[in-house]
């Protein structure tokens, strides 16, 4: 059974426009067009072609692919059904994003050997760089022509590349681990910083630089961020972020979870995102499975990832004040937080992290009483989003240290594969709720704020207004929330139906299947891209027509901002550097998987 | 034989009364400033916890009163630590420094008619030598610790100092000008007697200007928010005091509010009267009161402070200083030199 229908071979890919462009430009020949069920134009192009392929796709061509959304691999060594595809040990894997088609283009290269090599892209999209770096982290695939191919995910000390399917997913597998003094002298000195590594220079004729280690443990690096800064003074004159510190291989895990039990991992992928992670994967899953979910399901998932997105963004308002010096607005924003807790816990049962969102469905029907207690929040929080406007927004010392800091324009913005509130504090009104909705959001009547200065303080001014327009939202989920089941009527949702299990025997054979192995979802690839909290988050799942998936991707929006970090501290100082990363609004979970 | 002794033993005590009288309400004073600074740690923690939604420390003793108690038996009780790549001598001698200099400064701010540890002619200036010393704690604890952060702490409170510190001296004159004297007795004497019956002769409506840039001085004074940048926590961890544990950041710490209580005490000195205040000519005693009430006012609004407002970049602060407080400064010496010269008629 086979989700994409890869047999219809006929199938070129003529109905998407820019597959006849790049026909037009290069012949079919480079080509093959891969039909997927996430709709999304898949081209499989020769290695020795890519390069001229992505340089015409972001510079010449009308309306181009200014942004690369994302790269990755899979080892496709083990995969069954790959029949009508080019032969392949490894795939790399290419999405562009043109902002102004709206639409993304996905494009592949097939690699042969064991650890292949192909050329890198760098030179074409800058933020290539840290992708290159954890595709040959994690898959052992050189990048030929990277400026500095290191290890980024895990230590520099790692043997291995964990992501390739020979490579054990469970620690049960391993010798027990053990930490000696000689390892772990080794394991510090190769944290050591060499700033030679990285092209810089230890000090001019004059002065020496000072190299401050920024973290990984630090007040204001949000979690497990080091970033080692090359200090003339205070002033940055460089700096190199280095992540990896907060990996736990969730890519990896999604490999060896069942479709259904995959799901509490999405939640601790931006561990402040809770439900609104589960929503990409779950939707990819049923765009798989071919599940429609019904409307009131739909409601119920736009209403509760809502409320997780103001309760990211409280968070991050809180935490942009304390950071720039001003101790109190957080806690006001916490308790609020905790209040939209109150009610996402009275309605999932949990508070973080619910794991409520179901293949198909989610966990429950809306409790009752639900309406009151929402209803109470949306009229409470407003009041205070106003009075913090004039307690903190407007503190003129806030203004003064975040105005025209940090600031980047909407191109810089889209080279580094910025989204979210990053990219619309720059002017472009681009999200994903309005440009392409999913779950039902374009039944919903809100605005996509933008801010036009691109600095610190417009990202924080669009994310107090998303909270307006997410209360909003959610006062619409309220007035309108239509009846109805709680969770598709299809065999392959999770947990599958029972009513009918003790009236006829396939629906009880499908049933405890469903239970005990979880569902086989058919073979295919499926992309879901979410606005998120943070920015634009998807998993790009392949399935082999298994219970399990061949391979998860999770792509993040904060790997791209903190990415983009270098770029644009450079000759700010040190304080500026801490606004700047307060108003990025990352998590490290999110980063580093 | 007894007798003898008896009276030569009080001939001695009447030569040495006035010292021994002076010495000891110096040592009662000076633990009075120490406690009360170390009380204001529970104040500032009860206050802010007020003013953001939650409790602050109320388990230890009533209202939580005890906590400042506790906190100071755990801190003694704390090894007294020195890493091993420290300046030692340096690293020791700067909390030593910050905590005297606090107490030192303290010393010439009368308390009430009659009371105060010292009255120096030149009381003022011994204030702002004092100031100008403090500083020192915190460089020298900022590069002994051999720390980065550390040193960027030393650093910013070294160009925070020379930043303000013109500012703040210029500022002052004023008062002094006015007064004729250096001597922090005269400049409250000098305030005596009120207009209308109920405004008083406060210089804080002669000396408008000169307060207005004394406040951001005298906060900077302390490194208090907005001018904790040696500390700044969001970014350079704690900044001078990073590397300082048990003790010797406890020393850090008290002197902190030490400083506090002294500048608080010295703008009820210098532009709110001190002592002064209804009922004083008639009741003496209540001079203390005065003085304490007004000084208090002035600590909480220290935390009012801290509570709402962030902290700027320190060349924001340096520009502030330069571009704004000290041509205010100068232009309030210069009104006042000139108003001052008309007054005497020359």
């Amino acid at each position: 059974m086979s989700a994409d229908g890869l047999a219809s071979k006929s199938d070129k890919g003529a109905q998407h426009e820019v597959v006849r462009e790049l026909y037009a430009r290069f012949g079919e020949s480079p080509f093959t067009f891969q039909p997927t069920v996430d709709k999304l134009p898949t081209l499989w192009v020769d290695q020795s072609r890519l390069g001229d392929v992505l340089r015409y796709l972001r510079n010449t061509i009308a309306r181009p692919y200014k942004m690369l959304y994302d790269l990755t691999a899979v080892d496709e060594r083990l995969r069954k059904n790959r029949q009508g595809l080019p032969p392949a040990d490894f795939t790399v894997v290419y999405q562009l994003l043109s902002i102004e088609r709206n639409s993304d283009l996905r494009l592949k290269v097939a690699l042969t050997g064991d650890y292949p090599s192909l050329p890198s892209i760098v030179g074409i999209y800058a933020n290539a760089n840290w992708y290159e770096r954890e595709v040959w982290d994690l898959f052992g695939i050189t990048f030929n022509g990277h400026p500095n191919l290191q290890r980024i995910m895990l230590p520099r000390t790692w043997q291995g590349h964990p992501l390739r399917k020979e490579y054990p997913a469970r620690a049960t597998e391993f010798d027990p681990y053990a930490l000696t003094v000689a390892k772990q002298d080794m394991e510090q000195e190769a944290l050591r910083f060499n700033p030679e590594e990285w092209g810089m220079k230890r000090g001019t004729s004059e002065e020496d630089f000072m190299f401050l280690n920024l973290g990984p443990n630090h007040p204001s690096a949000h979690g497990a961020f080091r970033i080692v800064l090359q200090l003339d003074g205070e002033e940055i004159v460089d700096c190199v972020p280095d992540i990896g510190y907060h990996h736990r291989g969730a890519e990896k895990m999604g490999e060896r979870q069942s479709w259904h039990t995959f799901i509490p991992y999405t939640d601790r992928i931006d561990y402040l995102g809770g439900v609104m992670n589960n929503l990409p994967y779950v939707l990819a899953v049923e765009k798989l499975a071919g599940i429609e979910v019904p409307d009131r399901v739909k409601t119920i998932r736009v209403m509760m990832a809502e409320f997780f997105r103001i309760c990211s963004h409280l968070l991050y308002y809180g935490t942009y004040c304390q950071d720039v010096g001003a101790m109190s607005p957080v806690f006001f924003m916490f308790v609020d937080r905790k209040k939209a807790y109150d009610v996402i816990e009275a309605i999932t049962g949990f508070r973080m992290h619910p794991a409520w969102y179901r293949i198909g469905g989610v966990a429950h029907d809306l409790p009752q009483g639900w309406d009151r207690l929402v209803r109470e929040f949306v009229e409470y929080l407003p009041k205070r989003l106003d009075e913090y406007q004039k307690a903190a927004l407007e503190n003129s010392i806030l203004k003064m240290r975040s105005r025209d800091v940090a600031a980047y324009n909407t191109e810089q913005a889209l080279d580094w594969g910025v989204t979210g509130a990053g990219l619309r504090a720059t002017g472009l009104g681009y999200d994903l709720r309005k440009a392409r909705p999913y779950s039902g959001y374009e039944n919903f009547d809100f605005e996509v704020p933008v801010a036009h200065h691109g600095d610190v303080y417009d990202r924080c001014l669009v994310r107090v207004e998303e909270m307006r327009q997410s209360v909003r939202i959610i006062k619409q989920c309220l007035e309108n929330m239509p009846a109805g089941p709680y969770k598709a009527d299809h065999p392959l949702t999770c947990p599958p139906p029972k009513e009918r299990t003790l009236q006829d025997i396939e629906t009880l054979i499908t049933h405890f299947l469903g239970v005990s192995w979880g569902p086989v979802i058919p073979a295919g690839e499926s992309c879901q891209m979410i606005e998120a909290t943070k920015g634009i988050n998807s998993y790009y799942l392949t399935s082999d027509g298994s219970t399990m998936s061949y391979r998860t991707r999770i792509r993040t929006p904060s790997f791209a901002h903190l990415q983009q970090i270098p770029s644009v501290i450079r000759g700010a100082m040190v304080p500026d550097l801490i606004a700047y990363i307060a108003s990025i609004d990352f998590v490290m979970a999110d980063v580093d998987r | 034989m007894v007798d003898h002794l008896l009276t030569a033993a009080l001939a001695w005590f009447n030569v040495w009364k006035p010292y021994i009288f002076t010495a000891v309400t110096t040592l009662i004073i000076l633990l009075g400033l120490v406690i009360v600074a170390a009380w204001m740690i529970w104040l500032e923690r009860r206050l802010l916890g007020l003013w953001q939604d939650r409790y602050g420390p109320n388990r230890v003793g009533p209202l939580g009163l005890g906590q400042v108690i506790a906190d100071m038996i755990k801190i003694f009780f704390k090894e007294d630590w020195l890493p091993p790549f420290v300046d030692k001598p340096t690293f020791v001698l700067a909390p030593a420094i910050a905590m005297s200099m606090m107490l030192l400064g303290f010393a010439v701010i009368p308390l009430s008619a009659t009371l105060g540890v010292a009255d120096l002619n030149i009381g003022l200036l011994f204030f702002l030598a004092i100031a100008g010393l403090s500083v020192y704690a915190v460089m020298l604890g900022g590069w002994s610790s051999n720390s980065k952060y550390s040193l960027l702490g030393g650093v910013r409170s070294t160009a925070q100092t020379i930043s303000y510190e013109v500012f703040m001296g210029i500022a002052l004159m004023g008062v002094v000008m006015q007064t004729g004297s250096f001597s922090l007795r005269d400049i409250v004497n000098a305030q005596q007697g009120s207009s209308f019956g109920f405004i008083p002769h406060w210089n804080m409506f002669s000396q408008v200007l000169g307060l207005i840039v004394w406040v951001p001085a005298a906060l900077a004074v302390t490194h208090r928010t907005p001018f904790d940048l040696p500390e700044a926590e969001s970014e350079l961890v704690q900044g001078y005091h990073t590397e300082y544990s048990g003790m010797k950041f406890g020393m850090f710490m008290v002197s902190e509010y030490v400083g506090i209580v002294m500048v608080s005490a010295l703008t009820t000195t210098l532009f709110f009267g001190g002592w002064l205040g209804p009922f004083v000519d008639r009741l003496p005693w209540l001079g203390f009161f005065w003085f304490a009430g007004k000084t208090f006012l002035f600590m909480a609004s220290y935390i009012l402070v801290r509570a709402s407002l962030p902290r700027p970049r320190y060349d924001q602060i340096m520009a502030a200083g330069w571009k704004f407080c000290l041509p205010v400064a100068l232009l309030n010496m210069v009104v006042t030199g000139a108003l001052v010269l008309w007054k005497a008629g020359v």
